[in-house]
């Protein structure tokens, strides 16, 4: 059953008794919460995700709950736990939903040593993919926002997930997140998408999640083949230009940004190298995301040195 | 099945497996994960043959800890030649302990095993320049604060943990087995007598086998703790098997253990490793650890606690009387610790310095935003 076919009053059931299992394919996270702006959400970001019967086996145990105490009710605050045990510190009742987010990023970041868990967005064409690490404000989730209403297919916008027999990427096509100036940018540059109210005073300042689109989502089992790696950068006023990266450059931000590249050895190290010599490496600058849309439409097309 | 403790059946008999349900699966992995008992059951099931025929999903978390603990040998292994090249120059015999000693020794205890931070054991008079060896090869000294200096040094078994400065690796440096301030007194002396050197290494050691194991029985049954208190036994279990192939060790077991003062912990050892694991001990010597047996009162007593809290911290393992076992073994494992008076001193100044339960630094690693 999709998560779109139950009622908001279910939903805060099912995650009042911790019985929502949800397929996030390649996982099922089961949550558990007593905070309705939990429901409320996940109807408005996973509507096109599928459920799994009680008796399944679920990959992560979460629960995001509200913290009791003598503060409780002046300043209600809400706690992550990983199977029961209380993970991350408490944050005030608003972030609820985005560190339900963050939290299960943090679950399959550091249980998934069957892949090469790496940290950036994926989006994919024609079957190739294009991976932009995550130098922080580098604006690799605006561009991937952007990327994946004019065409692009979402696979992740966090975690890359790297199968390293067969070298094709996976990814969970959850929500996109969002922060500061980009969420507005990405309203204006496309009215139809889907965002969660926004929530400032953040640790990463105001932030909203993007709904993941509807056909990226029913393809969530495809792989997609690694065909770029693309370096973003944001420059103001700047002329959207794709430079060639160097390759040694681009397997130690790799290396860097995997969460588990140490933990592979030297099957990490060969994996990497595999995934940077099948791909063409960029750095890419741009200012205007209109510009940076026909640019990547040119790089699919094949149209960049 | 018995649900409570699904992660034991598994280890104990990998029959089991073959008809457990989704449900059961899931609930084993939790069991497993919490334990840090997954990559174990993992190693056996590919040492058995039997990893292709557990379902796909719980598959992959089983491979997935198997992954990290290979890891963790490698670095192991890494970590000691970095030690001993570090105190090289000192010319101080190292015995490795616990885990690394494990590792180092080629034990099939060693197998699937997590670690968090090496333990070495250096003679007493030595400790100050093996100290400064390390500080001077980039480890540095964590508990600054003059209490816990003096805490360590004056009363513990061990000086304050040492942590490298680029790797991160913890190193602890003993010069006996318990605390100095502890009710039971250990005879050091003998320990290092009887240590055995590792061949390929030079001036590395690890404890003589029997030492080994009631070694391993008097960190378990001495830890307030108990996180991971069901590894351990399965640790004891694994040196139990392993070693009675080697002649003549279960004859000098309980003598040994006469000899070193830890009479008690081989007791509880040899107790809880054959109520709970099913561990094979020729009845001889099950008859000679009662001399270790506490009176009948507190035995039932540590009966009904070991058996509480010698279980995954999960929340499917508890039973009436869990939290009020593990609570009892706490305070039972300071009282053992050091004599009343200075107890008292130390707790109060422990709670007025720091109100925050341990239990809450879930010590993640990296948070993925």
């Amino acid at each position: 059953m999709k998560i779109s076919e139950y009622s908001e009053k279910q939903l805060v059931e099912l995650l009042r008794r911790g019985h929502l299992l949800l397929r996030l394919k390649p996982f099922v996270a089961r949550v558990q919460s007593d905070i309705a702006s939990i429901a409320r959400d996940i109807a408005l970001m996973y509507g096109e995700f599928e459920t799994v019967p009680i008796d399944s086996f679920a990959d992560f145990h979460v629960s995001v709950v509200l913290e009791t105490g003598i503060f409780g009710w002046m300043k209600p605050r809400a706690r992550f736990y990983f199977d029961g045990r209380p993970s991350f510190v408490p944050l005030p009742v608003n972030q609820a939903f985005a560190m339900l987010e963050w939290g299960l990023n943090w679950c399959i970041a550091a249980h998934s040593h069957q892949y090469l868990v790496i940290h950036a967005a994926v989006v994919e064409r024609e079957g190739r993919a294009a991976i932009l690490p995550g130098a922080p404000g580098a604006g690799k989730s605006t561009l991937c926002a952007a990327l994946i209403t004019r065409g692009w297919r979402l696979l992740s916008d966090e975690l890359a997930l790297l199968d390293m027999a067969t070298n094709v990427l996976y990814g969970t096509c959850r929500p996109v997140n969002l922060k500061n100036a980009s969420i507005d940018i990405i309203k204006q540059f496309a009215p139809e998408v889907v965002m969660t109210e926004p929530v400032a005073d953040t640790t990463k300042g105001t932030i909203s999640l993007m709904r993941p689109p509807k056909g990226s989502v029913s393809l969530v089992e495809s792989p997609a083949h690694p065909a770029w790696i693309v370096l973003p950068r944001y420059s103001p006023s700047a002329p959207p230009k794709f430079e060639s990266h160097s390759r040694a450059e681009s397997f130690m931000l790799i290396a860097e940004q995997s969460f588990n590249y140490d933990i592979h050895g030297g099957k990490g190290f060969n994996a990497v190298g595999d995934l940077v010599d099948q791909s063409l490496c960029y750095e890419f600058t741009y200012s205007k995301l209109e510009d940076a849309v026909r640019a990547f439409d040119d790089l699919c097309r094949g149209r960049v040195e | 099945m018995n649900k409570r403790m699904l992660i034991v059946s598994a280890l104990t008999d990998t029959g089991v497996l073959s008809d457990l349900s989704c449900a059961e699966w899931d609930l084993l992995i939790r069991q497993g994960r919490r334990a840090n008992l997954l990559a174990r059951l993992a190693y056996q099931l590919t040492a058995n043959d039997l990893m292709d025929a557990v379902p796909a999903q719980p598959r992959l978390h089983l491979i997935s800890a198997l992954r990290m603990v290979e890891r963790q040998d490698k670095a192991m292994r890494w970590e000691v030649q970095c030690i001993l090249k570090a105190l090289g120059n000192t010319g101080v015999d190292v015995i490795l302990l616990k885990g690394a000693a494990y590792v180092m020794a080629g034990l099939p205890t060693a197998n699937g095993r997590t670690f968090s931070d090496i333990d070495i054991l250096v003679p007493k008079r030595h400790i100050a320049e093996v100290e400064s060896q390390l500080m001077l090869n980039g480890w540095q000294g964590t508990h600054h604060d003059d209490y816990d200096q003096r805490y360590y040094r004056q009363w513990m078994h061990e000086i304050p943990p040492m942590r490298h400065i680029k790797r991160g690796t913890t190193i602890d440096v003993h010069h006996t087995i318990l605390p100095e301030s502890a009710r039971l007194k250990i005879n050091t002396p003998a320990l290092f007598q009887n240590a055995v050197e590792l061949p390929g290494h030079k001036r590395l050691f690890v404890l003589h086998p029997e030492d080994m194991l009631l070694h391993s029985a008097t960190h378990l049954f001495h830890e307030g703790g108990l996180d991971n208190g069901l590894r351990d036994l399965f640790d004891l279990d694994s040196l139990f098997r392993f070693f009675s192939e080697t002649p003549g060790f279960w004859e000098r077991l309980v003598p040994r253990a006469a000899e070193l003062g830890v009479t008690r912990p081989f007791y509880y050892a040899v107790r809880f490793c054959t109520m709970m694991l099913n561990t094979p001990i020729p009845g001889d010597v099950v008859a000679a650890s009662r001399i270790g047996k506490p009176s009948a009162a507190l035995s039932l007593f540590m009966d009904f606690c070991y058996r509480r809290a010698l279980r995954p911290v999960h929340e499917s393992c508890a039973t009436a009387g869990t939290g009020l076992a593990r609570v009892c073994l706490y305070v039972r494992s300071h009282w053992m610790r050091m004599p009343f008076p200075l107890l008292v001193c130390h707790l109060v100044r422990k709670a007025i310095r720091n109100s925050t339960p341990p239990s809450w630094d879930a010590p993640f690693a990296r948070d993925p935003n």
